[in-house]
């Protein structure tokens, strides 16, 4: 299991330009905690798809970014919760190319690729949270 | 000149050149489509040269704005060439699945323009090579 270490940087998913601010921390974070620059660009990218669920299918919520240590070292998790219609089956919506507003269909499958643990729940009362998380396995092979 | 999206199309003759300087905020990327189209059109371009090399990510809505960007274009008989996409985004690209199937890519600047037959004087290569 992981803990949560310092504390955790909230941010607001009303507006498109709020997805630029999600962007911006976590790259900082993931540049803090020492990830490569490839480590960084596939968080990243997976942190604007999911941002970008949040706005466009959830109706808008927030992002949680922390600093967690687990077995596998030291790491980085971005939460995104909405109380939108939440999604009533997960393992299409994960599925490549499935998308009920036209799109490509790539955010939640294509993310889940690009991070370590990806953890998604959806109530279909409605309300769904991803958490994806990134280890710095670097430093757990010993560059320090 | 900047237009909605304000981002600069350049006009080079008959080649535009494009490039996307920092964040892209959602709706300059959509306006940047019409810029782009509308500057086509307005100065009978053959070609629009885009430049991603400041672009520290790729995700998938921009990936299909460049996408719509060459597809409308060739519809106006301009075709799109992408250059200096950095390797950290060509392999988060692929990984998620969005390999951009039908847009031409080039390493400079320079290459693209000469694949339509226009040639960039490099100086500041050539004073490279003379030291
Ligand atoms: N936060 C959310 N709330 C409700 N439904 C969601 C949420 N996130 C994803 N979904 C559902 O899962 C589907 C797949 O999401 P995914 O991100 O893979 O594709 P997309 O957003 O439709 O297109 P794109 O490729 O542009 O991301 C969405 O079309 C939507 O139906
Ligand atoms: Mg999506």
């Amino acid at each position: 299991m992981s803990q949560t270490s310092a504390e955790p940087i909230r941010l607001p998913i009303r507006k498109d330009t709020d997805l630029t601010a999600v962007r911006q921390h976590v790259r900082a974070l993931a540049q803090r905690v020492g990830f490569g620059l490839v480590q960084q660009t596939k968080l990243v990218t997976a942190a604007s798809e999911l941002a970008r669920n949040t706005l466009l299918h959830g109706g808008g919520g927030m992002a949680q970014i922390s600093l967690v240590h687990g077995e596998r070292g030291q790491g980085l998790s971005v939460s995104f919760v909405d109380s939108g219609p939440g999604i009533p089956d997960v393992g299409l919506a994960l599925s490549d190319g499935y998308s009920t507003a036209g799109g490509l269909g790539m955010g939640l499958s294509g993310s889940r690729r690009l991070v370590h643990d990806f953890d998604l729940k959806s109530d279909p009362e409605g309300g769904t949270e991803v958490t994806i998380t990134c280890w710095n396995d670097s430093l757990r092979r010993g560059f320090r | 000149m900047p237009g909605a999206s304000s981002i600069p199309v350049l006009d080079f003759g008959g080649l535009l050149l494009v490039s996307i300087q920092g964040e892209l905020p959602d709706d300059a990327a959509v306006s940047l489509q019409e810029d782009i189209t509308d500057a086509v059109v307005r100065t009978g371009s053959r070609g629009v040269i885009i430049d991603i090399s400041s672009l520290d990510m790729v995700d998938s809505f921009l990936a299909r704005v460049l996408a719509e960007i060459a597809a409308s274009s060739r519809l106006l008989a301009a075709r799109t060439v992408l250059v200096g996409m950095r390797p950290a985004v060509a392999i988060t690209l692929v990984e998620l699945g969005l390999s951009l199937p039908g847009m031409d890519t080039a390493r400079t600047i320079t290459d693209a323009a000469a694949d339509f037959g226009v040639t960039i004087a490099d100086t500041v290569q050539e004073e490279r090579n003379t030291t």
